[in-house]
């Protein structure tokens, strides 16, 4: 390639070497790479915990850990999943990454808040540790519901303050974004020019900031619960605390879209430049995304039915919930139409992108079974929630994840992985979680509550069916993520555009210079116009 | 590193935070709300109980000093560092008056038995305990608020003072600035809700 050094070898500020150079830097690229590692770490931590759950429910009583160990370890696995994996792992890797190359700077806004916000992750997901070792691990589930989580003896308190100093990190990350994309845009892309990766971050970006405070203010109240004893969700005490729920589900739902557009915008780069053919409606995924962040934000209560509302509150909510939807399904009717007659090129990240929309699409229809007041009062709190929300974030956000890490790791390392591999790790992954997801939907329809470590022995099979579909999870994700770093050893010879994609980060060196681009970039006036690609490809079919 | 002197970029992110800010406290203003929609009859006869005299002298002293801040920063874009130093000086004592008065506020209820948890309130009407519940919780949190606000003026004034804030570059003393207009503004809010319900 290009002789101009990769950022690898250029460190920025230029007067750190070695490993300073890296936790000193102030290069969005570099911070990136460092929250791809932390984030790993946390997520198969996560995987291992979860395979724990599993394990445990596999057999009837107890199999290899006790009652209180087993509430811990599924609080521990929600809590690192939702905190320290799903909401930061495609804003704080692949944006910062590439949300400055793809508007065609050299990098964020605010760089020293950039390396500020890498350091609170950091500090928050210690600060989780420490809360392991001392008093144990919260027992309370991710959701920290009070009374429960005001009185239990185990360190809430800590856990607690752990979201929130990660709740900070994702907030200045946002604000940062939104900075990074009024300010610093190259001058001749405009709004519709934005490639819908990074447009798609800014309405996360905007969910962030605006949610955020809400759960800070309620983890904080938490904690001064706990310290001060004020009351103020205690009915002994003239509290209320049905408010408390009020409260965390104003971030929590807006939360879950902070998961998943990111997610949406990755799949909405993938999928055009594997079918080669510009993506089908442009605009109305733009608008699906600000619409999702706006309805979005309305629709908390739908996780309180059986809380006690008023029944016409119950009404609303129920249906501003069918509302929300409309805007999720746009956005999957947009992605197939790309692919319809399109020139397929079957590569690992389509793969994962087709297997993100089918799963995402079982997650959002049985969304709705949840979001009906009458069907959610029969399958509230039971494993068809879990069920679901696992179809949405890990079928969903979890394999656009996986998408985004094998569409861009030829960019970000400058090295190709072996496709068989993947191709496998991808087959046992998908096949194993609708093994182990499957049978939990029926479960739930059954009546297994979640949360508990025993059961009745009707619903002994699925959960021991579903041990097996979590083993093959298990393994198809770790066979992905060793084969990627096993790439890793491989020569740094791939092109500056090895996809045949038309968004900038494609016009700069794989792994991309310090300033990212060599030359000037080339803003096009539309960002997936492919009949470039689709001519160039056809002459090197022919040879020429 | 290509520096960036877009100083209304840097001005859009402070807005961005300050966004953040209010919905924090936003948040305890919800809980407000509900409250005293529930406990109208027991808010009232606790309003009653503060001391209006200090909490209005606290107001003045919060909106001379965001005065004061003004004037600093319009000051440093003309140049007039003197004035902008003495204006800064004045809203940082200002802080520190505001929670001189806060501190005997607060003693002074401790005093009678009212704070978080106790047998005065715990006893007592639950409106009660929940007005005193959030009065401490809010005037709490924007205590610490206070105190940051402060320390930004504070480094903003060390600047000042070793020159690196100057009539181009003034954008840390001008986000100091907004955020302490910021604290002052939330202030607004708490005190007609805690101090003049009728
Ligand atoms: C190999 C992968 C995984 C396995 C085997 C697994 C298994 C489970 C099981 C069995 C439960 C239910 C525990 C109970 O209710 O008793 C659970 C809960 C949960 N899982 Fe997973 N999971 C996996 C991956 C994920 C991923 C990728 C995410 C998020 C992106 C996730 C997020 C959650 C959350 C938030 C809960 C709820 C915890 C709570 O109730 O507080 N899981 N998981
Ligand atoms: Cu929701």
């Amino acid at each position: 390639m290009e002789a101009v050094p990769s950022f690898f070898e250029t460190h920025s500020p230029s007067r750190y070497k070695g490993v300073w150079s890296w936790l000193l830097t102030m290069d969005h690229k570099r911070i990136g790479i460092m929250y791809l590692f932390s984030i790993l770490f946390w997520f198969l931590l996560a995987v291992l915990l979860g395979g724990m759950i599993r394990l445990e429910l596999m057999f009837i009583g107890q199999t290899f850990m006790s009652a209180e160990v087993y509430n811990s370890v599924f609080t521990l696995h929600g809590v690192i999943m939702i905190f320290l994996f799903i909401i930061p792992a495609l804003p704080a890797i692949f944006g910062n990454f590439f949300l400055p190359i793809q508007i065609g700077t050299d990098d964020v806004f605010f760089p020293k808040l950039n390396l500020l916000s890498w350091y609170l992750y950091m500090a928050g997901g210690l600060i989780a540790i420490v809360s392991l070792f001392s008093e144990g691990f919260p027992d309370t589930g991710w959701t920290f519901y009070v009374p429960f989580s005001i009185s239990t003896r185990t360190n809430v308190s800590t856990a607690v303050f752990a979201a929130f100093v990660l709740g900070m990190a994702s907030m200045l990350t946002g604000l940062n974004f939104i900075t990074t994309i009024h300010r610093m845009r190259h001058r001749d892309m405009g709004w519709m020019q934005i490639p819908l990766f990074t447009w798609s971050l800014y309405a996360t970006s905007w969910v962030q900031l605006l949610a955020t405070p809400v759960v800070s203010i309620t983890l904080l109240l938490v904690i001064i619960e706990r310290y001060f004893n004020v009351g103020l969700f205690d009915p002994a005490k003239g509290g209320d605390p049905i408010l408390y729920q009020h409260l965390f589900w104003m971030y929590s739902h807006p939360a879950v879209y902070i998961m998943i557009l990111p997610g949406m915008g990755v799949i909405s780069e993938i999928i055009p430049v594997f079918a080669r053919k510009s993506i089908f409606g442009y605009k109305a995924i733009v608008a699906s995304s600000m619409a999702i962040a706006i309805a979005g934000s309305l629709v908390w209560a739908h996780h309180m039915y059986t809380s006690g509302m008023s029944d016409t509150a119950v009404f609303v909510f129920s249906l501003l919930t069918f509302v929300v939807a409309i805007p999720s399904a746009i956005k999957v009717f947009s992605w197939v139409s790309t692919l319809y007659k399109g020139s397929i090129l079957m590569t690992p990240p389509l793969f994962l992108a087709l297997c993100f929309i089918y799963l995402f699409s079982v997650g959002g229809l049985t969304g709705l079974v949840l979001g009906a007041a009458g069907t959610d009062i029969h399958v509230h709190d039971t494993h068809f929630v879990v069920s679901h929300f696992h179809f949405t974030m890990f079928g969903g956000t979890g394999f656009a994840f996986f998408a985004a890490l094998h569409y861009w790791w030829p960019k970000m390392f400058g090295r190709m992985y072996d496709f068989k591999k993947a191709y496998i790790g991808a087959i046992l992954l998908t096949g194993g979680f609708m093994f182990h997801y499957v049978p939990m939907f029926i479960l739930g329809l059954q009546g297994m509550p979640r949360r508990y470590f025993d059961y009745l022995p009707q619903y002994e099979k699925g959960n021991f069916f579903a041990g097996f579909g979590a083993a093959f999870m298990i393994i198809g994700v770790f066979l992905m993520i060793i084969n990627l770093w096993l790439s890793l050893k491989n020569q740094r010879d791939v092109s500056s555009d090895p996809w045949g994609g038309t968004t900038l980060e494609w016009q700069t060196p794989s792994p991309p210079a310090l300033y990212n681009f060599i030359t000037e970039p080339v803003v096009p006036d539309y960002p997936y116009d492919f009949s470039g690609v689709v001519e160039r490809y056809s002459k090197d079919d022919k040879g020429e | 590193m290509a520096s960036h002197p877009d100083e209304s970029g840097k001005k859009l992110g402070m807005w961005l935070f300050l966004y953040t800010e209010i919905i924090l406290f936003g948040g305890l203003f919800v809980l407000y709300a509900v409250y005293f929609s529930r406990y109208f009859g027991d808010f009232k006869e606790s309003g009653k109980t503060l001391n209006r005299l200090i909490g209005l002298m606290n107001t003045v002293i919060l909106l001379f000093s965001s005065f004061a801040v003004a004037a600093a920063v319009t000051a440093i874009q003309k140049k007039e560092k003197k004035i902008a130093l003495t204006g800064l000086a004045t809203a940082t004592l200002c802080g520190l008056i505001f929670l001189v008065n806060k501190y005997f506020e607060w003693g002074h209820k401790i005093e009678a038995g009212i704070y978080p948890n106790s047998e005065k309130l715990v006893s007592g009407p639950h409106g009660q305990n929940m007005f005193f519940g959030l009065y401490y919780v809010i005037t709490g949190l924007h205590g610490v608020h206070i105190i940051i606000g402060m320390t930004l003026l504070i480094i903003s004034l060390v600047f000042v003072l070793e020159g690196k804030v100057t009539s181009e570059r003034f954008a840390l003393l001008e986000n100091s600035g907004l955020y302490w207009h910021l604290v002052d503004l939330i202030w607004i809010f708490i005190f007609p809700l805690f101090y003049l319900i009728i």
